[in-house]
């Protein structure tokens, strides 16, 4: 866990192994756990908590490995999913609903529904997905507090 | 709800206390810390699971219940048992026996809290069919319901609207009584024989105000085996006895299996039951149609306060199921209808947890945490009297805490006191 010194924000970022199913969840409890106590609308958890959920999970299954930074502020949330490739071909298609390269071996431990991106859209504020081949994906999610 | 309206049952022997860290290291919540070589609790948080009830190895930690000479404070007094108290005498051949054992302790009249069991699962089948909430969680677990409220306020919509069986049987037990004795409702108490700390507590904390006390089963186990033995009162046989459906509440899945519906969860123990809610709060169980949490192992047997070894009772209401399923066949003869009056409104978050009501405070609050953290050793080892090195950190950037209150930070401290001492001394 590294984090950075700024004024009245509260910023962590950890990092999540490819393969990794066993830690899966870990980050999005932990969130959770310091939302709750940082005093954040348990609806706001909630969607945050789904979403970081399925960017952890999608980090174990489909890349290289790689981190998600999260930094809170005052009025709004930001949560930076980063990993080191392959990178997303066809972004429009990974965002359609049941839409999913995840293999048979992973379909097997009830992941890759096809719903992760998706999911991780609707359940955001703002959503930015940047990817190319061969260097990784960036996905940057916004989430407002309402005071 | 009012922080400081809550009742809790669950209260510290203060001289049987030796600062041990047995609870402190098992309690759910993180709630329990040892201050001064004595353990105390942070109320805001406790739930009353009774965790650190069961487990205190000097037994200092208790749960106040109402001792039996309360009710006596009433004109007319009525027992409501729960079924988890069939299950306490191995070889008791019918539950009117335990019934009639009960009238001897002073009771005017009883009412089964299993019977009232019966109705809250068909209210609880109707609401399935009318509401959206996936899943619907059982409102019967008073600690469960209140770890909710601490943890999980976001899953408060989807806690059945349903008063528990112990409320309910305290309202029909009184309008029923009040009915065929044409006495006045205030002048009847009725009173729950309970298996565990939390419905003391949610009694005492009215919710309904339709029970007036809880007596620990514990308390009277002697009382009422010495009683067992004497013939069934006529006045017992004649009542409407519960379903097998409802004495089975007494063991966890219980109440699941009472709804007739197949995607349904039960889970027992509070951690289990905390990873669960952990679950359902991510999404991941949106198609479960219900959830039904025990605090207990083995569910409302496995009570703080009951007498019976958990796993022994749970066979012993097996039987006494399976007996009166044979009588009644598998579907009991009449099926209770469904009430609306047992409706209730939705219970309010208890916004406990956040470390300050200005978020910016609390976020630089938690930067202090984090930074603290780190220079622990990462032991959790519990000797500086809180339950991890992180809750530790919590304690000390809430003013609650020294950093030397750390066996490892002391021991630092002074060893470069004494360092300096030698430098001193070398001058």
């Amino acid at each position: 866990m590294e984090r950075i010194e700024k004024e009245t924000t509260y910023q962590e970022t950890r990092k999540v192994e490819k393969g990794d199913f066993a830690a899966a969840g870990q980050i999005s409890a932990s969130y959770k756990n310091m939302l709750k106590r940082l005093g954040v609308d348990s609806k706001v958890v909630r969607r945050l908590a789904i979403a970081s959920y399925e960017a952890e999970i999608n980090l174990a299954i489909h890349t290289f490995g790689g981190s998600m930074t999260i930094t809170v502020y005052p009025d709004h949330i930001v949560l930076v999913v980063k990993d080191t490739g392959p990178g997303i071909a066809d972004i429009g298609l990974a965002m359609q609903e049941g839409y999913s390269t995840a293999s048979e071996q992973v379909r097997m431990l009830g992941f890759g529904a096809g719903m992760g991106l998706p999911n991780m859209k609707r359940c955001s504020d703002t959503f930015e997905i940047t990817s190319e081949l061969g260097i990784g994906t960036t996905i940057e999610m916004g989430f407002l507090l309402t005071p | 709800m009012d922080k400081k309206q809550i009742y809790h049952s669950v209260k510290l022997e203060k001289d049987k206390c030796v600062g041990c860290t047995t609870c402190l290291k098992r309690c759910p919540m993180e709630c329990i810390r040892v201050r001064n070589g004595k353990a105390s609790i942070l109320y805001e948080l406790c739930i009353d699971c009774g965790v650190c009830v069961r487990i205190c190895p000097h037994n200092a930690k208790v749960a106040q219940t109402d001792p039996i000479n309360e009710i006596f404070r009433y004109k007319h007094r009525i027992a409501l048992p729960a079924p988890t108290l069939y299950g306490q005498f191995r070889n008791v051949t019918s539950v009117d026996h335990v019934l009639s054992a009960l009238l001897s302790l002073g009771f005017s009249d009883v009412f089964e809290v299993a019977r009232a069991a019966d109705i809250v699962s068909a209210t609880m089948r109707e609401l399935l069919k009318t509401t959206t909430a996936r899943p619907l969680i059982s409102s019967a677990c008073p600690a469960v319901v209140a770890l909710i409220q601490v943890r999980f306020p976001e899953l408060l919509p989807n806690v059945a609207n349903v008063l528990s069986p112990k409320e309910v049987a305290g309202k029909m037990a009184k309008e029923e009584y009040s009915r065929e004795h044409n006495v006045p409702i205030e002048e009847i108490g009725a009173f729950f024989i309970t298996p565990c700390p939390a419905k003391m507590a949610s009694i005492h904390s009215g919710r309904s105000g339709y029970v007036d006390g809880a007596i620990a089963i514990q308390d009277i186990y002697g009382l009422l085996s010495s009683q067992l033995r004497q013939p069934v009162s006529e006045k017992i046989r004649k009542k409407r006895h519960a379903s097998w459906q409802g004495v089975n509440w007494a063991t966890y899945g219980g109440e699941c299996a009472s709804l007739h519906r197949s995607n349904t969860l039960s889970v027992d123990g509070i951690h289990n039951v905390i990873y669960a809610l952990e679950e359902i709060e991510n999404g991941k169980l949106d198609d479960l149609e219900f959830f039904e949490g025990s605090a207990c192992e083995g569910g409302c047997v496995g009570g703080p306060l009951v007498f019976e070894n958990a796993f022994v009772a749970q066979n012993t209401v097996r039987k006494l199921v399976e007996r009166m399923r044979e009588e009644d066949g598998d579907l009991p003869p009449a099926l209770p209808a469904p009430r609306d009056d047992i409706l209730t409104d939705p219970c309010a978050p208890r916004d406990t947890l956040k470390l300050s009501d200005n978020i910016a405070e609390a976020i630089s609050m938690m930067e202090r945490i984090d930074e603290l953290t780190k220079t622990f050793k990462g032991l959790d080892c519990g000797s500086c009297g809180s339950p991890t090195c992180r809750t530790l950190a919590e304690d000390i950037v809430l003013g609650y805490a020294k950093e030397v209150d750390c066996v490892f930070k002391l021991k630092e401290k002074v060893e470069q006191l004494a360092r300096q001492m030698v430098d001193l001394t070398n001058l």
